[in-house]
Formats: structure tokens, C-alpha cells, sequence
């Protein structure tokens, strides 16, 4: 156990000198959140203005998703660019052939999305609280099993990543930064899971994110603890870390027999 | 008891589609034992290392390194040996001394500051140590590659081209250093080499590659002595160019 962990810790600290020694990376993991923050709170700003309700509810909805949403995004990206960090730095050889398990990588890597999701959303929590007066916290401790669940899902989406670029190589590359994205219109980031067609609703009811937004929702506007939409997302991470660490761990034997570990960064 | 070879290869193969990389190779390297692996360009030798490494699954055969099992253990075989090749960096940004103390914690290398002062004083390192390892001259960085590979006192070490780029003092040094260290730790070494006159001098053994297979086995000087060379070098365009001495004296002659 010791052992393991110090592997951990390895890897772990093979990627915090590389932001020790880089402020501009440190600096880059802040922007899009801040970014983000800044443009949906004028805009709920505006909407606010024309309520004549600076206290909006409406207004905390919206930046309560911005927020919480780039919990995943910055979960999502933080492991697969952690990882093709090691592609681009030519080090996966060593790494691969090293003690290093497979389970102990993807803890690692665990590790280091978690820290550059906290180090790119705090700060924009921060501002959306000193800017805009809205609070992520009023809703209760509640808000870090949101953070969680949608931490838990970043991952899952990440090992699903991953394997598509242990499976293609560099050409899968885009999907780090691309397929989360593809998933907001389902995840009812900022409206509620009824407004969606029937049929997508049947899409949205099986993304964990989309049950942590009707909590934040249940949460902000009637000031009351989902249960059922928690224990879904709870329970809908869990599943897709399951199937697609399966995937993960399929290509990961798939690449040591086709020796696409030997080229995967070309 | 006798202890397990460094590494026993039994019909090891690797099959590409119809391309068979590897084709049913056997060796047994005893420990404390130097021997080359010697080949042209798609010979098979790097599938051989990755093979041995458990970067890659052999299609058929087994691979036991220091007495695992390659297909069932290959993490405690890890943890026992190690790997070094230019063609593989280390990152370039992070700095020597952060470098070492990434694979000191992968390695679980017991008071890693103290091995990697002695490994910064054996290899000549310690005027770099703060640098980032992407500034280094080649001489620096092969120095710094043998630091990583030797970080967790392996009992098995396979080296690809370990002086390749190299001017000759430098590959000269290297060389001597490993000599030296061979000697002192009685760890095995696979040299994978381009580089004759390095095999000659490192080697008590050395695997002639074509093709996938072994095609000839001895030391540099029975097989020089086998094919009527001088030279290693020479053994091995016999080999390439499917040529004996005898016809090699013709060739020569009517050039």
C-alpha cells in the first residue's frame, strides 16, 4: 500500500513541478473558468435589471450551472491533459515501464485533475461571490456532494477519452477538450430536465450531471435537499466509471498487443 | 540453488498481420552477464525489448525476467530492472534532480536523496542537477538517462543505443562507466547496439537478429572466428548481405 501510494505520489509530483517551474500554466487552468464566470454574470446581471430583482433566483440558476458545470469540464480535461502530457513529453515509454499499475496511473491522474479542477473553479467562485454577490455555498454542504458527483463524472467521460486515445493515437487528441461539450444540451445545465422533447429526456435521465442540476435547482429554489436526483447521480457516475474503466483497462491490453503503446505519440 | 536467469526466452514471437516481427526467439541471459543484441534496421531487436519490457504481448512464447513470469508478473519484474534509450526522453521541462526524483518515487527507492547523490557523483551530474533536462547536450542527457535507469539498482538492465548520437570521448566514457559498473554491481545487461566496436568491447555474448530470428550466437570472437573476420562489423554484413568471407574477398576484389 505504501508502495502504491508513493507510485502515486510520483506521478503526482512529476506534474506539479511542471506547474511549479510554469506560471503561465497555473494562470491558463483559471482563465476559462474566470471567463466563463464574467459572461454569464453580466448576462444575469442584465436579466436580473430587466426583473428589477437584483436577487434573482433565476440569476443564481445560471451561474450556479456556469459554475458547477466546469467542475466536470475541469475534471474531464484535467486527467486527459494530464495524461497526454505525458505523450507530448515522449516520457509514456517510462512510465509504462515502470512499477507504475495501471489502476495507480489512473489514480494519479485522479489526483491531479481533482487539483487543477480546485485551482481553475475556486477562484472563480471567489470572484462570482465578490462580483456578483452570489455564493455557491448558501446552498449548503450540499454543494461539495455536487461538486463530487460531478467530479466522479469528469472522470468516467476522461477514462472513456483516454482509451479512445490509447485506441487512435494522436488523432483522438481533440475529444479531451471537445466531448464534454457535446453533453451540455443534455446535462440541463441551465434548464430544467422537463424542458427537454420526451425522448431526450430518456438521454438526459441517464447523464449523472443532469440529476445533479435538478438538485442545484431543488437546492437554490426551494431550499430543500434532492435525495432521489443526488442518489441518481451518485449512483449513474458510478455505473459509467465502471463500464468505461472496463473500456479504459480493454484498451489499455488492446495497445500492449497491437504495440500501440510504442507510437502512441505519433 | 541456482538463482533464475536474468531473462529465459522461449519461443518468443510477434505477429503484425502478416508481418512476423519476431519468429520463435530463445536465449538465456545468465545474471551478471553483458550480451548484444545485433541486428539491421527492422531486424526485430526493439519488438525483442518491448516484448521484454511487457510494453508488448508477445503472439505466442513466454518471457520470464529474474523469475517472473512476464504475462502474470510483470510489475514485480519491473520493479527489478530497468531501461534506457535516447529515443525515449524524460520530460523536458522538469529539472535532472526533479527527473530522478519522479522514478526515485516510482521505483519506491528507499532514501532516494542519498542514491541519487551517489548516482549524481558517479555520473557526473551534480553541475546539472537544477537544470531542465530539455537544455542538456546529449553527452548530458545520455548521462541523465543512465542516472533514471540505474535509480533502483536494477539486477537486469536493457539498453537501446545507449551511445548513439554520442561523440567519440563521450561514447568512450559511457562505455567505460558501464564496464566499471557491470563489474561492481553484477547487474545483467542486454545491449541493443549499431555501434560493433562497442558490442566487442561490452559483450561476452552477443544474439545476431535477422529477420525475427536469431540467426547466429556466440562471443564477438567466436563468431568472428566462425565467419573468417577480423571484426564484428564485418560479421555482421556477412550476415546482412547474406554474403560468406570467401565471396566477401571476391566482391572486394572485382570493386
Amino acid at each position: 500500500m505504501r508502495a502504491s501510494l508513493r507510485r502515486v505520489w510520483g506521478l503526482c509530483y512529476r506534474h506539479l513541478a511542471l506547474y511549479r517551474r510554469s506560471w503561465p500554466r497555473l494562470l491558463e487552468l483559471m482563465y476559462w473558468p474566470i471567463l466563463q464566470m464574467l459572461v454569464w454574470g453580466f448576462v444575469t446581471a442584465y436579466l436580473a435589471g430587466l426583473q428589477q430583482n437584483t436577487a434573482s433566483v433565476a440569476a443564481g440558476i445560471l451561474l450556479g450551472g456556469v459554475l458547477l458545470w466546469e467542475v466536470a469540464l475541469r475534471s474531464q480535461m484535467g486527467f486527459a491533459i494530464t495524461f497526454l502530457e505525458e505523450i507530448w513529453s515522449r516520457n509514456l515509454g517510462h512510465i509504462f515501464v515502470s512499477p507504475l499499475r495501471p489502476g495507480e496511473l489512473v489514480a494519479g491522474l485522479m489526483t491531479m485533475a481533482t487539483l487543477r479542477m480546485l485551482v481553475g473553479v475556486l477562484p472563480a467562485v471567489a470572484l462570482a461571490w465578490a462580483l456578483y454577490g452570489f455564493g455557491l455555498f448558501r446552498m449548503g454542504p450540499v454543494v461539495v456532494l455536487f461538486f463530487a458527483a460531478l467530479m466522479l463524472m469528469g472522470w468516467a467521460v476522461a477514462l472513456g477519452v483516454t482509451a479512445m486515445i490509447l485506441r487512435h493515437g494522436a488523432g483522438a487528441e481533440p475529444l479531451a477538450w471537445s466531448v464534454l461539450f457535446g453533453l451540455t444540451p443534455f446535462a440541463c445545465v441551465f434548464y430544467p430536465l422537463s424542458t427537454l422533447p420526451v425522448a431526450l429526456q430518456w438521454v438526459a435521465q441517464a447523464i449523472p450531471a443532469a440529476h445533479v442540476f435538478e438538485g442545484m435547482r431543488a437546492a437554490l429554489t426551494e431550499g430543500r435537499i434532492d435525495g432521489y436526483h443526488l442518489g441518481m447521480a451518485f449512483g449513474l457516475d458510478l455505473l459509467w466509471l465502471l463500464v468505461l474503466g472496463r473500456v479504459f483497462r480493454a484498451q489499455f491490453e488492446a495497445a500492449r498487443r497491437s504495440g500501440a503503446l510504442l507510437t502512441i505519440g505519433e | 540453488m541456482t538463482p533464475d536467469p536474468a531473462i529465459r526466452a522461449e519461443g518468443l514471437t510477434k505477429r503484425y498481420g502478416d508481418t512476423l516481427a519476431v519468429d520463435g526467439l530463445s536465449f538465456v541471459l545468465p545474471r551478471g552477464a553483458t550480451w548484444g543484441l545485433l541486428g539491421g534496421n527492422g531486424a526485430g531487436k526493439s519488438t525483442t525489448i518491448a516484448m521484454l519490457l511487457g510494453l508488448l504481448v508477445p503472439s505466442a512464447g513466454r518471457v520470464t525476467v529474474l523469475g517472473h513470469d512476464m504475462a502474470r508478473d510483470r510489475f514485480a519484474a519491473l520493479a527489478r530492472m530497468n531501461f534506457s534509450s535516447p529515443y525515449v526522453a524524460l520530460p523536458h521541462r522538469l529539472s535532472v534532480a526533479e527527473n530522478l526524483r519522479v522514478y526515485a518515487h516510482l521505483y519506491d527507492v528507499p532514501r532516494a536523496g542519498t542514491r541519487i547523490a551517489e548516482l549524481a557523483e558517479a555520473l557526473q551530474l551534480n553541475e546539472i542537477l537544477d537544470r531542465p533536462a530539455g537544455q542538456l547536450s546529449a553527452g548530458q542527457k545520455t548521462r541523465v538517462a543512465l542516472a533514471k535507469a540505474l535509480v533502483n539498482r536494477p539486477e537486469l538492465l536493457l539498453l537501446d543505443e545507449p551511445t548513439a548520437s554520442l561523440d567519440p570521448d563521450t561514447g568512450d566514457w559511457v562505455r567505460s562507466w558501464l564496464e566499471r559498473y557491470q563489474a561492481e554491481s553484477g547487474c545483467a545487461i542486454l545491449l541493443a547496439s549499431h555501434n560493433m566496436a562497442e558490442v566487442e568491447r561490452l559483450c561476452g555474448h552477443v544474439l545476431m537478429m535477422k529477420r525475427g530470428r536469431i540467426v547466429d550466437q556466440g562471443s564477438p570472437a567466436d563468431l568472428a572466428a566462425r565467419f573468417g573476420r577480423d571484426n564484428l562489423e564485418d560479421v555482421f554484413l556477412d550476415i546482412a548481405r547474406n554474403r560468406s568471407a570467401a565471396g566477401a574477398k571476391i566482391g572486394e576484389s572485382t570493386a
